[in-house]
């Protein structure tokens, strides 16, 4: 690695840490500010709730409060929660979920991915004929059917009508238990990817190095997979990180629906009882998720398209 | 001997305003060695006939009757071995034998923009020696030799380090030369220049024009310049070919286009072009725009344009008539046919050319 690559990662990690703490505070600062508390039982007296807050360092000005709990946050530590499960850090309750929610929006990315992908190159080579009116149709489909009405009917399908897959998550039988959300989840992916694909790949094969290509006398196999394809790859990297992250998120309704006991289930969960630091800690793990994912991508994109690479101008 | 014989080609387009016939009945030859320049305004179907004779007209296009004849010879090549001789109608070829047998390697083309006519995410290394690599099964190493050689020979200095190089990481001048290093890499007999200096800065034009010219000489190509820039062609053609709405209506050696022109058309391209001291203030151009090809033709296609047009310019559609006292120009006019009256070209055009022989002769 060259000195200019390792300044440019250095400011790109320095962007993406001061993005986070940003994003960090504006979320403290707006749950300071919802109404209600985190200690809204009806049992509990004025001078039980003011011990309350003096035990959890809740009677401290704002600016206290957060710089505590930067301080703490650094040191890997996010706090108890108040409400779901009274005591317990944080930590305990979200680890356990991340590798269930992410295991599910990362196979659905790749599953969508792929299929997307394959989709629109074949629709982009057979342009303005039948089967690429159909994959349009799929396409228009499935960005605008949410997934939880997919989710719905798989589970109607394969669920219940022909009962292979269980119709509750089931820690025990992850593989079965996760494929229909992993489909439901996709449907998404692969109609974006794959709209983006088509039209990024028509955009290339009318392009003039395709026509060289040609020209040069490869067959049309070549053609395709040393010149057309990379080129429209670079494209469709560019927009998975932001189709993750908008998953890992929207998956809360479809983790209501398949009752799986992931992060989106969580939070719902912590907004609904006020519990505040589980609410900070999943929407800080979904931020770091995006910048971690722009950064990666930035990065990524680096390597595969020479025009961008770093430390080699002239 | 001729390399490429062009006879009756008739082109059309499938689009949504009906069937557009691009290219209406073109004759063209093209001897061995020789430079021809095919010259018109855009939308004329130049560049639509030499897409057909590489095979790769777009899928809407169909060519509806006519043929492409194409004859090489026997020769030998250092790294691809004995090539034999023979003769293909490029229009009966399929799809895959043009791929195969035809494109490439024996016809190659250098686009118009070099600056897009180059994949971004491929080194020059890899670009150069692809067609070597897949269509002959060259092994890398040699390959490589001869991609630098082809470097060297186009002028690119550094060879080397530029094998490495990607396209953006190089200048318009240089990629051509790239794109001409590409073209070159099968040992073709044709080369296609697809106005090859329009997208240039005029200071690289000249060379980029020398450099074609030196490895024609070189290597004893044929060449087929497509451009609407009559300077180009008065650098490099042996023969001109003016097209107008698909049809070629003046052919010739450059003198006897250039000093001797006889279609309204050609005179209205001439006198177009500007020069130093034309006496007009303003810049003479060829009134109306071309004909709607989606539309039938009749009569000659540049009569509502032409203002020397006759009544039978409305009705038929002129043959190709002989210039007398010469075999190779050949005019498709009325006005050339002996009972037509005798019609001079303009006045201006008439002091343009003279001052042109007077210098050619000075």
């Amino acid at each position: 690695m060259s000195s200019s690559t390792i300044k440019y990662l250095g400011k790109r990690i320095l962007i993406s840490a001061v993005t986070l703490l940003v994003i960090v505070a504006v979320l403290f600062l707006m749950l300071k500010l919802m109404p209600g508390t985190p200690f809204n039982d009806e049992k509990l007296t004025e001078t039980q709730k003011i011990a309350l807050y003096e035990k959890y360092g809740l009677d401290q000005p704002i600016i206290v409060q957060f710089v505590t709990y930067i301080k703490n946050m650094m040191v890997g530590d996010f706090g108890i929660s108040f409400g779901i499960s009274r005591n317990q850090p944080v930590a305990n309750l979200i680890l356990p979920r991340i590798p269930i929610s992410f295991g599910i929006g990362i196979a659905a990315v790749i599953l969508g991915t792929i299929i997307g992908v394959t989709l629109g190159i074949y629709a982009a080579k057979h342009k303005n004929t039948k089967a690429d009116t159909i994959a349009t149709l799929f396409s228009v489909l499935g960005v605008s059917v949410p997934s939880f009405v997919v989710a719905l009917l798989l589970l109607l399908l394969f669920g219940v009508q022909i009962p292979i897959f269980p119709v509750l998550f089931d820690t025990d039988n992850l593989l079965m238990s996760s494929i229909l959300p992993v489909i439901a989840l996709s449907f998404g992916v692969i109609a974006n990817v794959g709209r983006f694909t088509r039209s990024e790949m028509i955009a290339v094969l009318s392009s003039d190095y395709v026509a060289l290509a040609e020209a040069k006398g490869l067959d049309n196999k070549k053609v395709i997979r040393r010149h057309a394809i990379r080129n429209t790859l670079i494209s469709v990297i560019t927009i998975l990180g932001p189709i993750l992250v908008n998953l890992m998120t929207g998956s809360m309704v479809l983790e209501q629906i398949f009752s799986i006991p992931g992060l989106g289930s969580l939070l719902v969960k912590g907004i609904t009882v006020n519990d505040h630091n589980v609410v900070l800690a999943v929407s800080f793990l979904y931020s770091l998720l995006y910048v971690g994912l722009m950064l990666i991508i930035d990065i990524l994109y680096g390597i595969i398209d020479p025009r961008i690479r770093l430390g080699k101008g002239e | 001997m001729k390399v490429l014989e062009i006879r009756d080609l008739h082109i059309s387009f499938k689009t949504d305003s009906g069937k557009v016939k691009a290219i209406r009945g073109v004759n063209l030859d093209l001897n061995k060695g020789e430079t021809i320049a095919i010259v018109g305004e855009s939308g004329s179907g130049k560049s639509v006939t030499t897409k057909a004779i590489m095979g790769i007209l777009a899928g809407n296009g169909e060519i509806e009757k006519g043929s492409i004849n194409y004859t090489w010879e026997q020769h030998e090549s250092s790294e691809h071995g004995i090539i034999e001789g023979g003769t293909a109608d490029i229009v009966k070829l399929s799809k895959e034998e043009l791929q195969k047998n035809i494109r490439g390697r024996k016809i190659a083309m250098v686009f118009q923009d070099p600056m897009t006519s180059l994949n971004p995410t491929m080194n020059i290394g890899q670009q150069v020696m692809e067609p070597m690599l897949y269509n002959y099964n060259m092994d890398k190493k040699s390959a490589y030799e001869k991609a630098l050689e082809l470097l060297n020979l186009v002028g690119i200095t550094d060879a080397k380090k530029r094998m490495k190089s990607y396209p953006h990481q190089l200048s318009g001048g240089m990629r051509q030369r790239i794109v001409i290093a590409i073209a070159l890499s099968c040992d073709p007999y044709i080369l296609i220049c697809d106005e090859p200096t329009t997208a240039l800065d005029v200071t690289i034009q000249a060379k980029i024009l020398e450099l074609i010219k030196d490895i024609q000489k070189k290597k004893n190509l044929s060449v087929i310049y497509i451009t609407h820039d009559l300077g180009v062609v008065a650098k490099v053609a042996d023969y001109v070919n003016v097209m107008y709405a698909g049809k070629i209506v003046e052919t010739g050696k450059i003198d006897e286009i250039f000093y001797n022109p006889r279609h309204p058309y050609t005179w209205g391209l001439l006198s177009a072009m500007p020069d130093l001291d034309t006496d007009d203030s303003i810049l003479y151009t060829i009134p109306g725009n071309p004909p709607n090809l989606a539309q039938e033709v009749v009569g000659d296609a540049f009569a509502p344009r032409n203002k020397f047009a006759l009544n039978i310019d409305y009705r038929l559609e002129p043959p190709m008539f002989d210039v007398e006292g010469s075999n190779t120009h050949k005019v498709a006019s009325w006005l050339m046919h002996p009972n037509a009256p005798k019609v001079d070209m303009p006045q201006e055009l008439r002091k343009k050319i003279d001052k042109m022989l007077k210098e050619v002769n000075l």
